[in-house]
Order: structure tokens, then C-alpha cells, then sequence
């Protein structure tokens, strides 16, 4: 087995746990200690698995979910033939192989990545994979996740195994005083922004710092969820009290002994002293401010009191032309005051924020206010979980009275495969991860921020700082 | 994967350059669960109206391609869109060779996963398969040119004393010849993986997924 001799990064010690297999100059065959299904990625999977007669290896490593296309209103009423035929057909197939499944009227049911956390099926030191790019998030808890695709989906239902070559490192130090204020959505967002969408690409990125030793579970779920859309293969955090405190009587964590003997192991996880990574990028976050998205990557964004840029001032002509084509879409002009951005949609929900704490916060920032006639506004709670207690908070009533629609948990408007979708040439503030043209809708205008702005922009009806409105100082 | 060895079959021609994917399995039928079924849609755009009906115009309408296994076509074949659904769609349709003077990287791999064996010729020798394919002509289900394609010797040949040989990548030609797709492949690794799993199985047997794999020393 090929291995490293001397100090390793936390992502190397991961790896060579996992090594079936290696040899020089091939990929190694790495063992899959958690597999994630969803009904969009899996289906030609299984009818593989059918055809070439196969069984899944290891169903009890394998949990399924649905969340991509089910409704939000009613997720009973799937009036979409083919989101409906997705579900039929995952339900099937997990009774066929035997497959743990949190249907519709499971109270587990949830967008995959929150729920894995959750349920504790994500866990530190595992390889976690899913037919979905943002399995990155459950990276927070010191896993190595990454996003796989249909044909590989199908490889490891058959043998637990996938054929990949070891990534390239990379540390993402977080250093500074960080303002109450900025939220790990801001600062992921401001990380993309001032290194670039592809700065991460074919790395590991590991995010260490005191900023993020001192985020609790949910804020670094955020930051990995969006390692992706730093072109990374996968984020990382290694674990420590906050973790385990966060894991301990979660249902598929062991409990008693053996969870003392699992927190022993998952001490070791950490990046030796004196261990290298290819990489090194080093983020100061005292002078940070709230962050929105101006244009059509996550990776163009600003303050909040900041302007929308000029395209002459980008340094390149591939650079100029983007701005100017994303300005375009966007509906915006040069120079204009992200504050004088007027929005008609809001969406706080997706694998981003949608966890408790994010409804939490926004729900800080509705309380005793009322949304902007003529903005419509949704809060989509990431899982069962989250949404029963936030319930029993009595955040929904919170939002509710302030006129945000309350709805089922599910993948919903972050990509619109269901009925929820931005019209065309709208304007939605939107908690989710990418703002790609069309991402929520044909013509569909995305600016991404994080729980608090979302809820503030609703009020306002438009961007402004959730602090300032903390403060009083906005009259909306 | 059904192994592919020496393989004899009616070739259908498809004189165009660049075709894409898009045109190979249009978009509109991406949206399936299953990943068989695709052959009905292969060339959709082409073979039908818009209204479902066939296109006689079509180069295929006569019939010409009915009971094909081998694809005649021009350069740069499975260009654009990654969809593995254009591999799909050609092996549902019978098509288990293709011939081409180039092919598309990303199709090319995809062929070799759904056990359709993708060969580039000197463009030559295509041309020179065209005019058989021409002069033999290609009507009617029954009757049309046809050809071995032999992988153990590397040849293609026909009963008129035609023979080209051709280059293709020693493992893939090992694992058609056997008839092994990537997880067929992995399989032969089930010593190691159960070793593997034997070896980092937890100390004790925790409930349901707690066998993380403890092994961080
Ligand atoms: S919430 Fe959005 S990003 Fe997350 S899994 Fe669902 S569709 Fe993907």
C-alpha cells in the first residue's frame, strides 16, 4: 500500500485508512463508509444493478432520502410526473435492496445533507459519498465527503468501493476577530470572493483558524456545503469537543463506551505538526462586513454597503466580459448601491442554511416586523427535524405572522426542480449556494446571502444590514 | 457487460461529420429513470417529425439501419454534451462498433463502459467503407453490407477480401474481451475489499452505522 511516511494532513490520514487498494501512478480503490441516495442521481443506478444481476454490498452502510423534487406545500400532491415517478421509484428500490429510506412520512425526511448530520450518520474520519455535489457539507464533522456521479453511484452500491486519485491539499487558514455580526455564510462567501470560484479546484480544502474552532456545527456545515463552489472537491473541518458534543446520543452514534473509545479515535484526526498541504491561503475576517451577490457566480459578491462593480475595472478582458454579462442578466447597473437593489422574492432554506440555528437567526431579525408588501417570502426548513423543532420554538408562528410562507422540508427553490420557482427577470434574495443563470427559475435573478440578510431583505424589501436592522436604525 | 470477441454485423452509414450528442439522444429524454430504453430515441430529431411521424428524408428511413449492429460514420462522433445517455442509446439501439476517423474523448470513454467498442480509422479506410457500403447498396432490412469486427486479432474484414487492422488500448481490449465493466473490474478486487472490511471492522458491533472505520494510528 502506497502511504506517507512523517507528518500528515488530516485528509492524507483519512485516505490511507481507507485504502483497499493502491498502486503507483493508478487511482486507489478507497473503501465508502457512508452512502447517500436521493431519488434524481439514483435511479439508473439501481436498474444497473438490476440488469447486471448485482445486489448492493452493503445496505447497511447506505441510507436514502428524498428531498431534490418533493413538493413543499403539500408534499403529498406531486402533480410533476416524472418528480413523482423519481420518488415511486426510489421507495421501490429501497425495498427491493433493503435500504434504510426516509419516505415522505418519515419524521428523518430532509434535504441528504441535513439530515446525514442529524441522524449522526455523518461522522468524523468516514468517507462519505452521494450523488450530489454538496456532500461537502458533512466535511464540517472532520469526513472526507465529496459528490459522485450516476455511474459511480452505482459502483459503490455494488462494492462499497470507488476508484479515485488522491486530491491535492490545501489549508484555508480563518484568522482575526470576527464581527458578531458576520455570519460563516459571509465569510464563505467573502473567501470565494476575494480568491476566485476556481481556487479550490482538484483540492481538499482544509479550513482551520480559531474562527472556525470557535463556529459551532451548524456554521461549519455552511462553510463546507459551499467548498464546492470554491471548485474544491471537498471542505473539511477536523473535530474536536464541538463535534463530539454535537454527535453524542445522535441515533446512528454509538453511545456509552463505545462512544468514549470512537472520541479517542477522532482526537488523532488532526494534521500533524509539521505536515504539509500544496496550499496555503490565509483569511482575515476583522474588517468583514455582510456579504451579497451581485452577479451570476458565488464568487461575485460584496458588502452590503459596497457597489455593484464596474466592468472596466477588472483586470482581465475574460473578466470584463463576465461582469458586464452577468451585470446584464442580473438586471443591474455598474456602480449602483447593493442597498438600492429592490427584490421581489425571498428564500431562506437549502443544504446551506436551512439547520435550526439559521432559522434561529432569521427568525431574530422577523420578529415583531412584517415583510415588505409585495415580496413573497419562504422559509423552507432543511428536515423534518429542524422544522418540528423550530415549531416547538415558535419560530414558524414568528414567520408566519410576519407573512414568510411556511412550508415542508426540501431542496425546494435552491434549484426548482418542484413548483418552486423565481419568474422570470424576479429578484430573490436567497439563502442557498449558487446563483448560476436560470438556477431558480428561466430569467431567474439569485443573490445569495445568508439567513439574517435573507430575513432583513424581506422586511426592507431590499438588501440592507441585518445589524443595522438589529439596531433599529432602518425603518422599513 | 456482454464481452465482445469477434463480432459479425450489418453496418448502418451515418455520412456526417461532428455529430453530437444532443443530435445522438436529444435532451427532451434525459428525464427517464431507467437506463435502458434509450434506443427508441437515438437520433429522434432526425428519424422523426416533430409530430412523432418518421422521416422518410432521414438516411434511415428506408429502412437501411434495421437490424445494424455496426455504425459507419465521420469524424468527430459524440461531440458536446457529456451525457452517458448517447452510450446508452446507441448499445439499446444494437450497436455494439462503431467506425469512425475520430471520436469525441468523453464519448469514447463512455462507449467502452456500456460495452460498445468505438475504433478510429485512418480516414481512408473509412471512405473506402463508405463506397463498399454505397456500392453494395442499402436498402431493405434483410440485405445490406456487413462486416467482422475481430478484437482478439485487432482486424475488421468481409467476405470480399477486405481487411484493416486497428490500434485499440490493451485493458480496454481486455475487458470487453471479457466482458468487464468498471464494477465487473472492481469485483475482481472482492479478496481485498472483504479483507479490507474484515480487518477495519469496529471492536465491537455497535448498532447501525456505527462501524466507522476506527483505524486512524
Ligand atoms: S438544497 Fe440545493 S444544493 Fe442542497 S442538495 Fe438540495 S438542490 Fe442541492
Amino acid at each position: 500500500m502506497l502511504q506517507k511516511t512523517g507528518p500528515k494532513t488530516l485528509v492524507e490520514k483519512i485516505w490511507e485508512a481507507h485504502q483497499v487498494a493502491s498502486e503507483e501512478g493508478k487511482p486507489d480503490l478507497l473503501y465508502i463508509d457512508l452512502h447517500l441516495v436521493h431519488e434524481v442521481t439514483s435511479p439508473q443506478a439501481f436498474e444497473g444493478l438490476r440488469l447486471a444481476g448485482r445486489k448492493v454490498r452493503r445496505p447497511d452502510l447506505t441510507y436514502a432520502t428524498m428531498d431534490h423534487n418533493v413538493p413543499t406545500d403539500n408534499p403529498f400532491v406531486v402533480n410533476d410526473p416524472i418528480a413523482a415517478k423519481q420518488i415511486a421509484v426510489l421507495e421501490e428500490n429501497c425495498k427491493e435492496f433493503a435500504i434504510d429510506l426516509a419516505d415522505l412520512n418519515s419524521s428523518a425526511q430532509g434535504i441528504v445533507h441535513v439530515i446525514g448530520p442529524e441522524l449522526g450518520l455523518t461522522q468524523p474520519g468516514k468517507t462519505i459519498v452521494c450523488g450530489d455535489s454538496h456532500t461537502s457539507t458533512h466535511g464540517a464533522f472532520g469526513a472526507l465527503a465529496f459528490g459522485i456521479g450516476t455511474s459511480e453511484v452505482e459502483h459503490v452500491l455494488a462494492t462499497q468501493c470507488l476508484w479515485q486519485s488522491k486530491p491535492k491539499t490545501m489549508q484555508v487558514n480563518i484568522v482575526g476577530e470576527r464581527p458578531h455580526s458576520v455570519s460563516a455564510k459571509d465569510i464563505v462567501l467573502g473567501v470565494i470572493a476575494a480568491n476566485g470560484i476556481g481556487f479550490g479546484t482538484g483540492h481538499v480544502i482544509e479550513f482551520t483558524g480559531d474562527v472556525i474552532r470557535s463556529m459551532t456545527m451548524e456554521e461549519r456545515m455552511t462553510v463546507c456545503n459551499m467548498s464546492i463552489e470554491a471548485g474544491a472537491r471537498a471542505g473539511l473541518v477536523a473535530p474536536d469537543e464541538t463535534t463530539f458534543a454535537y454527535l453524542e446520543g445522535r441515533r446512528f452514534v454509538p453511545s456509552g463506551d463505545a462512544f468514549e473509545f470512537a472520541k479517542e479515535k477522532w482526537r488523532t484526526l488532526r494534521t500533524d505538526e509539521g505536515a504539509t498541504y500544496d496550499k496555503e491561503i490565509v483569511f482575515d475576517v476583522t474588517a468583514m462586513k455582510e456579504q451579497v451577490t451581485w452577479g451570476t457566480n458565488p464568487g461575485m459578491g460584496t458588502d452590503v454597503d459596497g457597489r455593484v462593480p464596474y466592468p472596466e475595472e477588472m483586470e482581465s478582458e475574460s473578466a470584463r466580459r463576465a461582469t458586464a454579462s452577468a451585470i446584464a442578466y442580473m438586471g443591474l447597473e455598474p456602480g449602483m448601491r447593493i442597498q438600492d437593489i429592490e427584490i421581489q422574492h425571498v428564500f431562506i432554506g437549502s443544504c446551506t442554511n436551512a439547520r435550526i440555528e439559521d432559522l434561529r437567526m432569521a427568525a431574530s431579525i422577523v420578529r415583531g416586523r412584517t415583510v415588505k408588501p409585495g415580496v413573497r417570502a419562504l422559509v423552507v426548513p432543511g428536515s423534518k427535524q429542524v422544522k418540528l423543532q423550530a415549531e416547538a420554538e415558535g419560530l414558524d408562528e414568528v414567520f408566519k405572522s410576519a407573512g414568510f410562507e411556511w412550508r415542508e422540508p426540501g431542496c425546494s427553490m435552491c434549484l426548482g426542480m418542484n413548483p418552486d420557482i423565481v419568474p422570470e427577470g424576479e429578484r430573490c434574495a436567497s439563502t442557498s449556494n449558487r446563483n448560476f443563470e436560470g438556477r431558480q427559475g428561466r430569467g431567474a435573478r439569485t443573490h445569495l446571502v445568508s439567513p439574517a440578510m435573507a430575513a432583513a431583505a424581506a422586511i426592507a424589501g431590499r438588501f440592507v444590514s441585518a445589524k443595522a436592522m438589529l439596531e433599529e436604525s432602518i425603518v422599513s | 457487460m456482454e464481452p465482445l470477441r469477434r463480432h459479425r454485423g450489418k453496418v448502418a452509414v451515418l455520412d456526417r461529420l461532428n455529430v453530437d450528442t444532443d443530435q445522438i439522444i436529444p435532451k427532451q429524454f434525459l428525464k427517464r429513470v431507467e437506463r435502458s430504453g434509450f434506443g427508441q430515441f437515438l437520433f429522434y430529431d432526425w428519424r422523426f417529425h416533430a409530430d412523432g411521424t418518421p422521416n422518410p428524408q432521414f438516411e434511415w428511413g428506408n429502412g437501411s439501419a434495421d437490424g445494424a449492429s455496426i455504425l459507419l460514420t465521420g469524424e468527430n462522433f459524440g461531440c458536446g454534451s457529456s451525457r452517458e445517455h448517447a452510450a446508452w442509446a446507441l448499445s439499446d439501439f444494437g450497436f455494439r462498433v462503431i467506425l469512425a476517423p475520430s471520436f469525441a474523448d468523453i464519448f469514447f470513454n463512455n462507449c467502452f463502459k456500456n460495452g460498445v467498442l468505438p475504433i478510429a480509422l485512418p480516414k481512408e479506410t473509412v471512405d473506402r467503407l463508405f463506397a463498399q457500403v454505397k456500392a453494395a447498396g442499402d436498402g431493405g432490412q434483410d440485405s445490406g453490407y456487413a462486416l467482422t469486427v475481430d478484437l482478439e486479432q485487432q482486424t475488421i474484414y468481409n467476405d470480399n477480401g477486405l481487411e484493416v487492422s486497428f490500434d485499440v488500448d490493451p485493458f480496454r481490449r481486455k475487458c470487453l474481451l471479457e466482458g468487464l465493466d468498471d464494477i465487473g473490474l472492481t469485483m475482481q478486487w472482492e479478496d481485498r475489499i472483504a479483507e479490507f472490511e474484515k480487518k477495519y471492522a469496529p471492536r465491537e458491533r455497535y448498532e447501525l452505522f456505527s462501524n466507522c472505520y476506527l483505524n486512524f494510528e
